[in-house]
């Protein structure tokens, strides 16, 4: 449905984009992740036609971008980051406006009542867009881009503004929508990717860092677990007990929480629970708190973001 | 395209510009016309036609100058971009738009005609050929606003800039007369909107006018394209 290829694009002096390639398949949700700045909006813009790469190219259900802009452009459905809305415009007479902006072919007035149900403006359909409140204004946007139920959606950041109730609805409508449209979301949400989407791509300055099924890269995540300890006794004693029990990779020491008991972080690559019990029976030691910590996608995200930032600044004070 | 052309020219009407160009238009061309036709006892509209020129010129940038800043500013060119309409499209909609509305004001002169035809026979061919020609000036000085309004996003901007603009195009008869040199200065004074726009009110029907006025409507709106089309690419 989507295939990017060797997508790069640099603005004035930075490389926003450096060789990201991907492709979807029909009914994919795809979630784009990566702190600000990125390239998610960039990826995003260049995929909708409104931007265009210095090189690589982008297909559209076999259409190129490029090519012939017009017939691909009918088959997206486009939120950018900020919805565009013509603030002098009622939601009604704007979304009549996109409706025939996009050349739609239905009947107008049932189409634009079905979308505006469900996105749940149909209250404030004879409202000035001016007036409307932010989480309003982003389901007026997600409405302009349903309108025409085009095979392919893009979504800046849809659940911005929202509130948590709405965030709910939005992300239900958007699974939903999945079942016969292939989607592309960016959220820096990383719990909305995981609870929305099939696939992720990671993105860090402009290159894709990790790429793979939500189950999959969520599933890396457990292959080393995490554990919490708190135990009673001397620091130090305790702290070489612990690296002396097989299987525990890391020991990180939190300090004090008690008088005379410590924090303890622990990584081991399989199930230590019983071995650190059994270790600490035989000394004066008292384990007065264990705890599993599980590791989330959060990690794994957060892991290859700040590991990828350490490895780069590693290489600019080698330089 | 008749979509995005529709929403501009509404949009003059939801917001007071439409209504102060209106009003600014007609306040000034029915002042000139009771001073030099009724005032003076004359059918002849010619003179009015002649000092309406720096009014036109005043107005058409109210006119043109959210036309593509204001899209910019709001972010509303992103749906304009990402829909499947081309560039061209997008910036002759636009230019049509503003065209109406100027049409809309020179609407004043039919009812000013339709006045004097109760107390003579109004010359109709002077009255249509000097609303001809004030419609290709309009006509050029809207693609230059359009082409200002391209560049900035910001509306004051793109209105002062586009005054700016049309007022030193109508400088160059001023310029031109301190040039010794011959040919330079019929060169110069050979691009002035004022003289070209001048052989109309003078009853000159020149088709070197008219493909004068055309051909500057469309390199501005070419220019305007391709403003936008380097945005992308930038």
């Amino acid at each position: 449905m989507i295939k990017v290829k060797n997508l790069t694009k640099t603005y004035v002096r930075e490389k926003a984009l450096d060789n990201v390639s991907f492709s979807l398949g029909e009914g994919d949700i795809l979630g784009f992740l990566g702190p600000n700045g990125a390239g998610k909006s960039t990826t995003m813009n260049i995929i909708t036609g409104y931007l265009s790469a210095d090189s690589g190219t982008v297909e559209i259900d076999g259409i190129d971008i490029l090519e012939n802009p017009t017939e691909a452009k009918k088959k997206i459905g486009y939120l950018p980051e900020i919805p565009p809305l013509y603030n002098d415009m009622t939601v009604q007479g704007y979304l009549e406006f996109i409706f025939k902006l996009k050349k739609i072919r239905l009947p107008m007035r049932e189409h634009i009542s079905k979308i505006c149900d469900m996105v749940k403006i149909t209250d404030v359909k004879g409202r000035i867009i001016k007036h409307l409140s932010k989480g309003y204004r982003q389901r007026v946007g997600l409405a302009q881009a349903l309108l025409g139920e085009p095979p392919i959606l893009i979504l800046d950041e849809p659940t911005v503004g929202l509130d948590p109730q709405q965030i709910i609805e939005i992300r239900k409508l958007i699974r939903d929508l999945g079942k016969k449209h292939t989607i592309i979301l960016s959220s820096h949400l990383l719990s909305e990717v995981q609870a929305v989407c099939d696939k992720i791509i990671i993105i860090n300055n402009g290159k894709i860092v990790t790429e793979g099924l939500t189950d999959e890269l969520t599933a890396t995540g457990k292959s080393t677990t995490r554990m919490n300890l708190i135990i009673e006794g001397r620091m130090q004693q305790v702290y070489s007990l612990l690296q002396r029990i097989d299987g525990i990779t890391n020991v990180t020491e939190q300090g004090e929480c008690e008088k005379g008991c410590y924090e303890y972080v622990i990584e081991s690559n399989r199930d230590v629970r019983r071995l650190i019990f059994r270790a600490f029976a035989k000394t004066d030691y008292n384990i007065l708190s264990m705890k599993p910590v599980s590791v989330s996608l959060e990690d794994t995200y957060l892991d290859i973001i700040t590991g990828k930032a350490e490895e780069e600044n590693k290489n600019v004070s080698d330089i | 395209m008749s979509a995005i052309f529709k929403r501009e020219l509404c949009s003059y009407f939801t917001s007071p510009v439409g209504y102060a160009v209106l009003s600014i238009f007609m306040f000034f061309s029915g002042i000139f016309f009771w001073v030099q036709c009724l005032y003076v006892g004359t059918s002849n509209m010619s003179t009015v036609f002649q000092s309406m020129f720096f009014i036109v010129l005043f107005v058409i940038p109210l006119i043109t100058m959210r036309l593509f800043a204001e899209d910019k500013k709001q972010k509303t060119e992103q749906a304009l971009l990402t829909a499947p309409v081309s560039i061209p499209g997008i910036v002759f909609s636009k230019y049509l738009s503003a065209l109406v509305m100027l049409v809309f004001c020179l609407c004043s002169y039919i009812i000013e005609g339709i006045a004097l035809s109760f107390m003579t026979t109004p010359d109709w061919s002077v009255i249509l050929g000097n609303v001809f020609g004030m419609a290709l000036l309009g006509s050029a000085f809207c693609a230059i606003g359009i082409f200002i309004s391209s560049l900035t996003e910001s509306v004051i901007v793109a209105a002062i800039a586009s005054f700016a603009a049309n007022a030193l195009i109508s400088l160059f008869d001023t310029v031109a007369s301190t040039i010794p040199v011959d040919f330079i200065k019929n060169f110069i004074s050979s691009l002035s909107f004022q003289t070209r726009y001048g052989h109309f009110a003078l009853g000159l029907f020149s088709l070197a006018d008219i493909v004068y006025f055309v051909t500057i409507t469309f390199i501005f709106l070419f220019l305007t394209d391709r403003v936008i089309e380097r945005k992308r690419w930038a």
